[in-house]
């Protein structure tokens, strides 16, 4: 019996989502009195998990496995699973976690949950509580199964240090034979994704055109910041499809989600409802993202946001 | 060409969720139901590719006979052929597993599933599917086009876009991108008449047991009262931001 926990990793860094499975897949291995071995691809520093309770290390080096694949990486990850006897699987909420996670559990045969938003409320049974209806539910599942994958909403544990004395132990798995194979990535470089952000700022029709967006930009750039975008606005092709956000764009749960000029139609704050704090600024005091936000200011964005930026700019 | 586009029957995105019995079902009193929107975007695409590909659309759906007014929409959007497995839908596992022994009855080129249903958001049908039949995965598809049994696809990353070829067969996650929300097709009246001589089998279900169990369900805490401030006082909303909420 053993927790594993797949640490991601990015251009052979791990991503800061690595730390934060690793401190839930610690707590979690601790409950079950069991070891945490934490599974990486192709990656330079996966040492660093030790600091967060990893008891054992193991680094995948495979150049056949750099891109991500959810069946090549499956099929690596499930021949660790059988070797190191492993009950539990851990992985984040990323786009790539979850390709893996569903394909993962089809070919072990095993149970697998996704946003779930916090450590087990029981051992045995197994039961997680995980988030449901976009955000406007939580249900309390039991899992059923010897191996059982889970994958946690990010920012939902926090990362929390725990030094261990982990090994680190590199190893080359031969990959399975697959006729797929990626031609092409475009990334765009040095852009905070809102997958990865701490803080996500996000426009709607109020901004009244997508030549206004730069002060959005440069709001989020001040701030470090995702830039996002409601659903009129990317249909109406102000901002690409990727920035959209709400029940049938991407899920937001950062630290902070700034709203400008979007009214808070329920589908949108259905997408957003876990970041911590949110906080609005729209014209219209009637507003019904008011009714969902921490703090509020009502005014106009075109003289709030490039006061709020010099402010923001003075303070650093 | 021979796809399968498997649907499921989601409360319309503007329902209010509550629940009953104890909190452990769903309340689906008042609500309406719709084609998941993910699920509506690969229908669209597969639509399409019935004159691209000369492909023949089977839709698929697990759930109950209350399922069946979402196949009819989809067969006057287009597809040829629906099937409803007879059981109440219950974890994804069931359903993923219900699909698969259809699957190995009936071969499809290319099966497209929603990225995920906005009920449940699991996203972890069209993965199980590929995973039991170890047939090629992508999902968060936003671009797909096949030639002589192969597929030219492109999956949205996290901060862009990644490009990738694989042989058929082949599972996909779809989302909106494949197709475009203006390209959706609004089945009119002549769609609707041929949708009434179309096929809608009911096939038996396997009754698989779950593996993941609700056996509750919570509404989120109410939030307190929004603090306002007032817009020539910044200074005031940095302040609560750095030190009250502690997230700048």
């Amino acid at each position: 019996m053993s927790v594993l926990v797949y640490s991601e990793s990015e251009n052979g860094k791990l991503k800061k989502s690595s730390f934060e499975t690793a401190s839930y897949g610690k707590a979690l291995s601790e409950k079950l009195e069991t070891k945490l071995i934490c599974v990486s691809f192709n990656c330079s520093d996966s040492k660093l998990l030790v600091k967060y309770g990893a008891d054992k290390i193991i680094n995948i080096d495979n150049a056949n496995l750099k891109e991500f694949n959810s069946k090549k990486h499956s099929h690596a990850l499930s021949q660790i699973i059988e070797k190191e006897n492993v009950s539990l699987v851990i992985l984040s909420s990323s786009a790539d976690a979850k390709y893996l996670g569903g394909y993962l559990a089809g070919i072990t045969d095993s149970a697998y949950v996704s946003n779930v938003v916090q450590l087990p409320e029981s051992i045995n049974p197994f039961i997680v509580r995980r988030s449901c209806f976009t955000n406007k539910a939580f249900s309390s599942t039991e899992i059923i199964g010897d191996l059982k994958i889970i994958s946690i909403s990010s920012n939902s544990f926090g990362l929390k240090e725990n030094n261990g004395d982990g090994t680190l132990e590199t190893i080359n798995i031969k990959e399975i034979e697959t006729s797929f194979k990626v031609s092409n990535i475009e990334k765009q470089s040095g852009k905070v994704t809102i997958a990865d952000a701490d803080i996500v700022v996000s426009a709607g029709r109020g901004l009244k055109g997508p030549e206004n967006w730069h002060m959005i930009e440069e709001l989020a750039e001040v701030l470090g910041a995702a830039t996002a975008c409601s659903k009129p606005v990317s249909d109406m092709g102000w901002r690409p499809h990727s920035e959209h956000v709400g029940q049938t764009g991407k899920p937001v749960s950062s630290n902070l989600y700034i709203a400008i000029g979007i009214s808070g139609a329920i589908q949108h704050l259905a997408g957003i409802n876990s970041s911590k704090i949110k906080v609005v600024i729209n014209n219209d005091p009637e507003a019904p993202f008011f009714k969902a936000a921490d703090y509020g200011i009502v005014g106009d964005a075109f003289e709030v946001i490039p006061k709020l930026i010099s402010k923001l700019r003075a303070r650093l | 060409m021979n796809i399968l586009v498997c649907v499921s029957n989601v409360p319309d995105t503007t329902s209010k969720i509550n629940f009953i019995d104890s909190d452990s079902k769903f309340d689906k009193n008042g609500v309406q139901f719709i084609i998941n929107p993910n699920d509506e975007f690969g229908l669209t695409k597969a639509v399409w590719m019935k004159n691209s590909n000369n492909a023949s659309v089977t839709v698929l759906t697990v759930g109950d006979s209350s399922a069946e007014a979402i196949l009819r929409k989809c067969l006057a959007i287009g597809a040829d052929k629906a099937v409803r497995i007879d059981c109440e839908a219950k974890d994804a596992f069931s359903v993923a597993k219900e699909i698969v022994l259809h699957c190995e009855n009936i071969k499809y080129d290319l099966i497209i599933c929603g990225r995920e249903s906005i009920d449940y958001n699991g996203g972890l049908v069209p993965g199980l599917i590929a995973g039991y039949l170890d047939y090629n995965y992508i999902t968060n598809c936003i671009s797909l086009e096949i030639d002589s049994g192969k597929a030219t696809c492109a999956r949205e990353i996290s901060g862009g876009t990644e490009f990738s070829e694989c042989d058929l067969p082949l599972v996909i996650g779809a989302q909106k991108g494949l197709v475009e929300e203006s390209d959706l097709i609004i089945p009119n009246m002549r769609g609707i008449m041929m949708a009434r001589q179309k096929p809608l089998e009911v096939s038996k279900a396997q009754n698989i047991n779950s593996k993941a169990i609700d056996n509750k369900f919570f509404k989120p805490e109410e939030k307190g009262e929004v603090k306002l401030v007032k817009s020539d006082e910044l200074d005031k909303l940095i302040d609560l931001l750095e030190n009250e909420a502690k997230v700048i």
